[in-house]
C-alpha cells in the first residue's frame, strides 16, 4: 500500500500545479556553457520550466574543448558528445540545431530564428560563445582561411590535410599550437606565425616559451616570431596560396588557421538593445540589464572581464541555475584560472600573475637539459603566480594555495620541491601520472587502472574530481590517490580543469560550507538537527549520510550536554558501539587503559570468547583485544558478560593511547610512560571529535610507542616531556610536529587537552589532526596552545566539562536493555 | 504469498532507522521515513551484501554501511552510477502496527 512509487516531499518541490502553465525558458546557443546551466538547473528544479534550445551548429552539445584531440587523430566526433539527442529528449527540452536566432523581440518576448522558427519566453539564457577574431587584412575571406571554432572548422581542417601540404597557423597561443600540432599529426608542414617574441606569451614566460618552441620543433613544427602578417594571396581558383608579411617575406599556404584571439559573441544581444561592452553585461547573478535575461560563456562580460576557458563558464552555469531555479543564492565573483596545452607529451602549466611585478618575488627551478623549469611568483606571503614546464606535478597544489591565498612562510624552503603527497601507499609509490601506463593501478581500493580513468573523463564527459569518484570509483575509498586521479584528469582536459576549492559546501545538500555551519550552530544556539536544517536552510527534508553526520557532531561538539545526540545521524558503528565487518558482523574491542591488562582480565575475555563461539581473537595495532565476527543481537549479553568499558575502537573519537614500558620496568625508560598514557585515556575517555584520535607515550627518545606517527605523540625525556602532533600512520605517513615542551605530568594533560579541545571546536568533521594543522598552520596551533597561557586553560576546562558525567555505552546499553530495541532481530 | 503478516509495532522502528526481520534464512530490513512511511526490502545491498538495514536512512534512501551505496527504499534499486537493486516487500500500517506482505 505505501509502495506506489511516489517520490518524497521535498522543501523545493517546484512543481507547478497541473493546472497552472508552465513558465518558458529558451536558452539561445547549444553549447558547453548553454547545456550546463540547463542541467544545474534540471538537478535542483526539474519541473520548472518548458524549455527551448536553439543551436546553429547541426550537432547536438559537444565537449568543444576535445577539439584538438579530434584534430590530433586521437578522440572522434562521437566521443565528445556530451548530451545526446536522446538525452534532450528525455528530459522534455525541445532542441533546435541548425537554428541561428537572429532576432529578439523583447516586447513580446518571442526569438526568431533565421530559418523561421520562432519561440516564446518567460526567462531567456543567452549563452552564444565566442567566435574567432580575424586579422582585418586583405585574403581573409579566400578559400582555405578558416578560424579554430567548431567541429566544421576540424573537419574542415582534416579535410585540407588530405589535398594540401602547408598549413600556416596564425597566433602561437594555446589554439594555435594545438591546432598546429594536429595539423602535423594530419601530415602537412606546418609553420605557426607569432607577432611576439615567444610562444604562449599570455600563459609563459620567455624561458618556458623558449622551452615549448624547442620540443614543438623537435615535433617538426616551424616557427616564425615576431612577424607581421600583412596579406594572404590568392590563386587562380580563388584558395590562399600564400601568406605575406609587412616585411615583404611569403611563405606558402594552402591552409591558413587564424587563432589569434577570440571575440565574445554578442552581436545579438547588442541588436536587442541589451546592454553590451565588450561582451554581454551581466552582474554577479548572470543577469543582464534585461530581468529576464540571463546570460552566460564566452559572450559575457562580467565586472569586465570575459572568460575563454571552461571552468569559469562552469562556475557561472551553477550560478545562473540557482536563479533560473528562483533559488537566488548563488554569486558569481570571477574566477581565477589556469591552463594547459593538450599536446601530448608537453606538459606545462601556469596561472595567476606568472610574470611578476616590482614589489614580487620568484623563486625559480631551471634545468635546461633536462627539460624542467619551475616558477613561483610571490607577494606578501602568498603565491600570487606560477609556470611550471616538464614537471607539473604540483600545477594542481600550487593553484589550489593561489585560489585559496594561503600563507606559505612555513613551507617555503620546500615549496619549489613540491607536495610530494602521492607517493603513498596503495599505487606502487607512483606520484607522477604521466609516467603510468593505462594498465597501472591508480585506485588500490576499488582496482581502477588509469585508462579507466581517462576514458571515463572522455566518454562521460567529467570535469571534476567529484565526476571521476563518481562514475569510476577512483579516489573514493581511502582518497590516497586523489592527487594521481587529479593529474590525469588535468592532462585529459587541459584548461577545462579546475581544481576545487578548498572551502566548499558540506555536501549537495546546502551551499554552506562546514566553518560557515559551525558559525551559524554557535550563533543561533542550534540544539538538534532538524532545527539547525530549517536554519540553515538545508535543501533535503533531511539531509544526506553526509551532511547529518556532521551536523551531529558540530552540534554536541559545539553545546555539550545540552545538544540533542541523533543516534540516526551517526554511522552504525558509533550506533551500536561496535565495528561492522564485511559480512554484517561486529568486532568487540573492551578498554584497556594505556594497553595494561591483568590475568583476571584475560580469563573474562577467554571465557566470553569461548561462551560466543568468537570466531577470531586479534590483538590490534593499538594494544588492545579485538573479538571478531560477533552477531548483533549476541553485542549486549556479551558487554554484560565481559564488564568491561567500551573501548571506542569503533568512534570518531578518542582510541588508543598506546604506551611503552616506561622507566616502571624499562632500563632505558626515563619516565612513566604507562602511567601517564594510562592517565591520558582515563581522562579523555568517551570524548568525540571529527575523526579518530591516538595517543601514544613513549618513555624516552626510543620512541618505542611509536609517538612520531600518532595525533598527539608525547616522548618522555628526562627533563619532561616532549609533546609532537598532527601524526598519522594511515594512508599516507605524515610524521607529527614538535608543539613543545613540558615539565609535569599535569601540563601534558593541559597541553593535549587543549590541543585536542581547539581540533574539536574547529577541524572540520572527517579531517584528522593533520589535515586541520595543514590547513591553520603550525604556527596558529602554538599560538593558541603554547603561548596563549589562558586560552590553553580555558580549552582544556572546556575539554572537561564538556566530558563531565560521560557514561560508558556498554553498561548503559545493558542496564537499559529495553530501549535500545535495536539490538533484537524481528522473526515471524 | 503468504498474505500479510503482523510484524511490529510503529513506534518499535525508529524513525530514519529500521529494524531487521529474520524469516529462516533471510533477513527483510524493516524502514521507517521521517514522514512515517514504512518500506521493506531485502537486508542486502546489490554491491556487496552489506546490511541495509544498519545503513544512514535519508529522504526515501539508504546509504548502505560498508561502501556508501545509496539504495532507494521505493523500488530497491541502486543510485547512479552504481548499478543493481535488491528486492522490495509491500507493506501496509494499521493501528500502530506494521504488516508485511509475504
Amino acid at each position: 500500500m505505501e509502495k506506489l512509487g511516489l517520490s518524497p516531499p521535498s522543501l523545493f518541490n517546484f512543481k507547478a500545479d497541473n493546472t497552472m502553465q508552465k513558465m518558458k525558458l529558451v536558452v539561445v546557443g547549444n553549447g558547453m556553457a548553454g547545456m550546463r546551466t540547463v542541467e544545474e538547473l534540471l538537478k535542483i528544479a526539474p519541473d520548472f520550466y518548458d524549455i527551448t534550445v536553439f543551436g546553429d551548429e547541426p550537432y547536438p552539445n559537444y565537449n568543444r574543448i576535445m577539439l584538438s584531440p579530434v584534430l590530433a587523430n586521437e578522440q572522434t566526433i562521437d566521443d565528445i558528445i556530451l548530451n545526446t539527442r536522446a538525452w534532450y529528449q528525455d528530459n522534455n527540452i525541445k532542441l533546435y540545431t541548425s537554428a541561428r536566432i537572429n532576432k529578439i523581440d523583447r516586447k513580446n518576448r518571442i526569438v526568431y530564428a533565421e530559418n523561421g522558427f520562432s519561440a516564446e519566453y518567460d526567462r531567456l539564457l543567452l549563452a552564444t560563445g565566442s567566435k574567432p577574431f580575424m586579422l582585418p587584412i586583405p585574403g581573409i575571406n579566400l578559400e582555405g582561411v578558416l578560424g579554430y571554432r567548431d567541429i566544421k572548422d576540424t573537419n574542415d581542417m582534416i579535410n585540407a590535410a588530405k589535398t594540401h601540404k602547408h598549413a600556416v597557423v596564425i597566433g602561437a597561443g594555446l589554439l594555435g599550437l594545438e591546432a598546429a600540432n594536429g595539423l602535423k599529426i594530419q601530415g602537412m608542414d606546418v609553420t605557426v606565425v607569432h607577432k611576439n617574441a615567444w610562444l604562449l606569451d599570455r600563459q609563459l614566460d620567455q624561458t618556458a616559451g623558449q622551452m615549448l618552441q624547442k620540443n614543438l620543433e623537435a615535433k617538426g613544427l616551424n616557427f616564425l616570431l615576431q612577424k607581421n602578417t600583412e596579406q594572404l594571396i590568392a590563386n587562380s581558383q580563388g584558395r590562399v596560396q600564400a601568406v605575406r608579411f609587412k616585411d615583404g617575406v611569403e611563405i606558402p599556404a594552402d591552409l591558413v588557421v587564424m587563432a589569434v584571439g577570440i571575440r565574445p559573441n554578442f552581436s545579438l544581444a547588442e541588436s536587442a538593445g541589451i546592454y553590451c561592452n565588450k561582451g554581454i553585461v551581466v552582474n554577479d547573478t548572470m543577469q543582464t540589464y534585461d530581468p529576464r535575461v540571463y546570460a552566460v560563456g564566452e559572450c559575457v562580460s562580467h565586472r569586465g572581464i570575459s572568460y575563454g576557458l571552461v571552468a569559469p563558464l562552469f562556475e557561472m552555469a551553477k550560478v545562473c541555475a540557482t536563479h533560473l531555479a528562483n533559488f537566488g543564492i548563488g554569486q558569481y565573483k570571477g574566477s581565477v584560472t589556469s591552463t594547459k596545452l593538450k599536446v601530448t607529451g608537453i606538459d606545462l602549466f601556469s596561472a595567476g600573475d606568472f610574470t611578476g611585478r616590482d614589489d614580487s618575488e620568484e623563486i625559480v627551478l631551471h634545468d635546461a637539459v633536462g627539460g624542467v623549469y619551475k616558477k613561483l611568483v610571490i607577494k606578501d606571503d602568498k603565491i600570487i603566480g606560477s609556470v611550471l614546464y616538464g614537471d607539473t606535478t604540483d600545477g594542481s597544489w600550487y593553484f589550489q594555495m593561489l585560489r585559496d591565498g594561503k600563507a606559505i612562510h612555513e613551507i617555503r624552503d620546500h615549496l619549489m620541491f613540491g607536495q610530494d603527497s602521492l607517493g603513498n601507499t596503495g599505487h606502487q609509490g607512483q606520484d607522477k601520472a604521466a609516467a603510468m601506463s593505462n594498465e597501472m593501478e591508480v585506485c588500490g581500493c576499488n582496482g581502477v587502472c588509469k585508462g579507466t580513468i581517462i576514458k571515463a573523463i572522455q566518454d562521460k564527459g567529467l570535469f571534476t574530481i567529484d565526476d571521476v569518484k563518481k562514475q569510476t570509483k577512483a579516489g573514493s575509498s581511502c582518497g590516497s590517490c586523489v592527487g594521481l586521479v587529479e593529474q590525469i584528469l588535468a592532462s585529459t582536459l587541459g584548461g577545462g580543469y579546475a581544481p576545487p576549492s578548498t572551502s566548499k559546501a558540506v555536501c549537495g545538500c546546502t551551499e554552506k560550507n562546514h566553518e560557515e555551519v559551525r558559525a551559524e550552530i554557535r550563533n543561533n544556539k542550534y540544539l538538534n538537527i532538524p532545527d539547525a536544517m530549517r536554519g540553515m536552510e538545508w535543501r533535503t527534508p533531511n539531509g544526506c549520510a553526509t551532511c547529518r553526520p556532521a551536523l551531529n557532531y558540530y552540534l554536541l561538539s559545539t553545546w555539550p550536554h545540552e545538544a540533542v545526540d541523533d543516534p540516526q545521524s551517526r554511522f552504525i558503528n558509533e550506533r551500536v558501539h561496535a565495528n561492522i565487518q564485511k559480512d554484517g558482523t561486529y568486532s568487540v574491542i573492551p578498554r584497556m587503559y594505556g594497553g595494561v591488562t591483568s590475568p583476571n582480565q584475560l580469563r573474562k575475555i577467554a571465557d566470553v570468547a569461548d561462551k560466543y563461539a568468537v570466531p577470531m581473537v586479534k590483538v590490534t595495532g593499538g594494544q588492545r583485544i579485538d573479538l571478531l565476527g560477533v552477531k548483533k543481537e549476541d553485542l549486549v549479553d556479551m558487554w554484560k558478560d565481559l564488564d568491561m568499558p567500551s573501548g571506542y575502537a569503533y568512534a570518531k573519537g578518542i582510541r588508543t593511547v598506546k604506551t611503552c614500558v616506561g622507566s616502571e620496568f624499562c632500563r632505558f625508560g626515563t619516565q612513566d610512560s604507562t602511567q601517564m598514557g594510562i592517565d591520558i585515556e582515563k581522562a579523555f575517555d568517551h570524548m568525540w571529535a571529527p575523526h579518530k584520535v591516538k595517543f601514544a607515550v613513549s618513555g624516552c627518545p626510543r620512541n618505542c610507542a611509536e609517538s612520531g606517527i600518532k595525533d598527539v605523540g608525547i616522548i618522555g625525556v628526562d627533563s619532561g616531556w616532549e609533546i609532537y602532533v598532527g601524526g598519522n600512520g594511515g594512508i599516507k605517513t605524515e610524521v607529527a610536529q614538535f608543539l613543545c615542551k613540558v615539565k609535569s605530568h599535569d601540563e601534558v594533560l593541559e597541553y593535549s587537552g587543549a590541543f585536542i579541545q581547539i581540533y574539536r571546536e574547529e577541524a572540520r568533521y572527517l579531517d584528522r589532526t593533520v589535515h586541520w594543522i595543514a590547513r591553520v598552520g603550525l604556527d596558529y596551533v602554538k599560538q593558541r596552545v603554547v603561548e596563549d597561557a589562558e586560552g590553553r586553560k580555558a580549552a582544556y576546562e572546556r575539554l572537561l566539562y564538556a566530558l563531565q558525567g560521560a557514561v560508558n555505552p556498554w553498561a548503559e546499553r545493558v542496564e537499559n536493555r529495553d530501549k535500545h530495541k535495536e539490538f533484537e532481530t524481528i522473526t515471524v | 504469498m503468504g498474505g500479510w503478516v503482523k510484524i511490529a509495532a510503529i513506534d518499535d522502528i525508529p524513525r530514519l532507522g529500521a529494524r531487521v526481520l529474520r524469516r529462516e534464512e533471510a533477513e527483510i530490513g524493516i524502514f521507517r521515513l521521517e514522514d512515517d512511511r514504512i518500506f521493506a526490502i531485502n537486508n542486502a545491498c546489490p554491491h556487496k551484501g552489506g546490511p541495509l538495514s544498519q545503513g544512514i536512512v535519508y529522504g526515501d534512501k539508504v546509504a548502505c554501511p560498508l561502501h556508501s551505496w545509496k539504495i532507494s527504499l521505493v523500488d530497491g534499486k541502486a543510485e547512479e552510477p552504481d548499478m543493481g537493486e535488491t528486492a522490495c516487500f509491500n507493506t501496509k500500517v494499521e493501528d500502530g502496527y506494521v504488516y508485511l506482505e509475504l
